[in-house]
């Protein structure tokens, strides 16, 4: 919906009219943080797409006279154990965060913000049923729930992501209950109702739409926790398998020999944390840009 | 006040049940069967069916679901979890043992997260927009993003391999070596306190902020008071409810990051004995550990919620 500043309009106590997607772009690319943010992500997403072109080397070529070498000029951050080159296993593990972010994130989103436009449009019984069960879930650890899921399921990148998936649940559940208790008392919505729209109508044409900005934040966010996770559950074994190059798996593979090549743990880590903190500030500069008490403001 | 104390309690109470058939329905809807599991681990091969019912019998496998999971309650209100498949042993007695280094370690996170967290976000929010506020924030947000293993990893070489300032692992208990033990802490729980310092800097800053834009601070300040006393004695009172709520997120994070640094440093405490019965599919040890951190978690997150209807009374009336 473009609205075009008109002269005049300017009455004191009414608010004056701007174009909310000038003034989206202008909040959100005030901050430099965020744009740096930004510029890390695009560059994530085109390194796990262009990784076979990026990449120096194959990520699981072994050679083993080359095990362990220190970062020169042939190997930029040296070799593993097997004498792969970590700067293509680090390029190659883009590739599962990604996935697993997007996948995991996926499912969360779709099923808990299902159960949270169920559970807030209804209330009563609906309401109660959903969301103790929610807050049940929400009694464990994020990383354990997911770690009990995995432990269960056995290890490997599907299970991982059904396993985050179903740990991350609860939180999209609660926040879109929240958010769907608030829209439908507006009287748009009561206006639904007396010219008798389906109750699937008014929750996805009309409820549904209003409640997504919080929820985009969120989503933002929770892809770098859930990246974490992942690299977490690989750490400890219960998550994506050796030898597949995910970062997680690596920082653990490299801890095991941090004395002789400290660069084996350090280069994935450094890249999961780069990638998490930058998903972390765009999701702050979409908070700031989508706050609807900015609403009307130039 | 007291009914909303006693609708806190039902819920809490109602939560922890959900939790419990959670817990029992994932354990026993496994694939695979805890007595076959158990024959092949024991010595026990060659078990003829016969001697399998037998045993299925014994360990009320053979009973309807909703009886099994009645036994397990029952067991579990009186302190017995069932026996390990691995170490042959009482689960409880084997979780008992792991507690105090986790208790210990975890504790000290939680302290120092507050203890550091909240006066870095008043300051903050009193200096916002200045340099001091920028470092800060940064730092914070930096804290909240950094795979709390990594950090271990990098503080364990640096620190321990490199410098050999500090021991790289292992746990000791105060009562026996109390500079041993605090040498052996400080990486553990610096690792597990910078999220809960970053988390609960950010959360003061930006309720601080909140608080500081209110018109009674307004008032405050045109009566002239100096900024000492408007910050705090009037905003911090209202400024710190909301940092509340992280002393529960903070207690979830802290478990989640225990399992971790556990590992990564080798300490015999919860998050690693649970480590191991996943792996190893020991299944009565990991349910009654879950059970046990769902039942801190919901007793933690139901002193918040009474604390906090105590002192914000617009709760109570919600």
């Amino acid at each position: 919906m473009a609205k075009e500043i008109v002269a005049g309009m300017d009455i004191p106590g009414v608010p004056p009219r701007v174009n909310e997607l000038r003034r989206f772009v202008r909040v959100f690319t005030s901050r430099r943080v965020v744009l740096f943010g930004m510029v890390v992500i695009v560059l994530f997403l085109l390194t796990a797409a262009f990784a076979p072109w990026l990449a120096p080397y194959d990520p699981y070529e072994q050679h083993l006279d080359q095990s362990l070498d220190l970062p020169s000029r042939t190997h930029l951050l040296g070799t593993d154990t097997l004498g792969r080159d970590t700067l293509s296993r680090v390029i190659f593990g883009s590739r599962y965060s990604l996935m697993v972010g997007v996948i995991a994130l996926g499912i969360a989103a779709a099923v808990g913000m299902v159960l949270g436009l169920v559970a807030g449009y209804f209330g009563g019984w609906a309401q109660a049923a959903i969301m103790r069960l929610m807050d049940s879930l929400m009694a464990f650890p994020m990383i354990l729930l997911a770690m009990i899921v995995a432990g269960m399921l056995g290890p490997g990148l599907r299970n991982v992501m059904v396993a985050l998936g179903i740990a991350l649940v609860p939180g999209y559940a609660r926040m879109m209950c929240g958010q769907a208790l608030s829209v439908k008392e507006n009287d748009y919505i009561l206006a639904e109702h007396s010219i008798g729209a389906s109750h699937i109508r008014i929750m996805l044409n009309h409820i549904f739409p209003n409640c997504l900005p919080p929820l985009i934040v969120m989503i933002t966010m929770m892809m770098g926790t859930t990246m974490l996770a992942e690299a977490g559950l690989s750490f400890l074994g219960i998550g994506i398998e050796i030898p597949n190059a995910a970062w997680g798996g690596m920082i653990a593979e490299g801890y095991k020999y941090v004395i002789d090549a400290p660069v084996l743990s350090i280069a994935p880590g450094a890249a999961l944390m780069l990638v998490v903190f930058s998903f972390n500030m765009v999701g702050d500069g979409l908070r700031d840009a989508l706050d609807p008490r900015l609403r009307g403001t130039i | 006040m007291t009914a909303y104390i006693i609708r806190r309690l039902i819920l809490a109470v109602v939560v922890l049940l959900i939790t419990s058939v959670i817990v029992f329905l994932a354990m026993r809807l496994l694939p695979g069967d805890p007595i076959l599991l158990k024959m092949t681990s024991s010595e026990m091969r060659g078990t003829s069916p016969e001697q399998i019912e037998f045993l299925r019998h014994q360990f009320g496998l053979d009973k309807p679901l909703f009886l099994q999971y009645f036994d397990w309650v029952g067991g579990a209100v009186r302190g017995d979890l069932g026996v390990s498949i691995l170490y042959q042993d009482d689960v409880w007695n084997q979780v008992k043992q792991s507690l105090p280094p986790t208790a210990h370690i975890g504790g000290l996170a939680e302290f120092f997260g507050f203890i550091i967290g909240v006066p870095l976000g008043i300051v903050c929010a009193v200096r916002r927009g200045k340099w001091l506020d920028t470092i800060i924030t940064v730092l914070a947000n930096l804290g909240i993003t950094v795979p709390v293993f990594w950090l271990g990893i990098l503080l364990m070489y640096t620190f321990a391999l490199e410098l050999r300032w500090l021991p790289a692992f292992g746990y000791t208990s105060p009562v026996d070596d109390f500079w041993a033990s605090t040498r052996q802490l400080i990486m553990p729980v610096f690792c597990l306190a910078v999220f809960p310092v970053a988390a609960v800097m950010r959360q003061t800053r930006s309720s601080m902020l909140e608080v500081m834009r209110q018109d009674y601070i307004r008032t405050a300040w045109s009566k002239g008071l100096r900024e000492r006393m408007v910050v705090m004695k009037h905003a911090l009172k209202n400024g710190l409810i909301p940092v509340l709520t992280f002393v529960g997120l903070g207690i979830t994070n802290i478990i989640g990051g225990l399992v971790l640094i556990e590992t990564v440093f080798n300490i015999p405490g919860t998050g690693r004995l649970m480590v191991f019965s996943i792996l190893n599919q020991d299944y009565p040890i990991t349910q009654g550990i879950t059970l046990i951190i769902a039942i801190v978690v919901v007793v933690v997150n139901l002193i918040i919620d009474i604390s906090y209807g105590w002192l914000d009374p617009r709760i109570r009336y919600n």
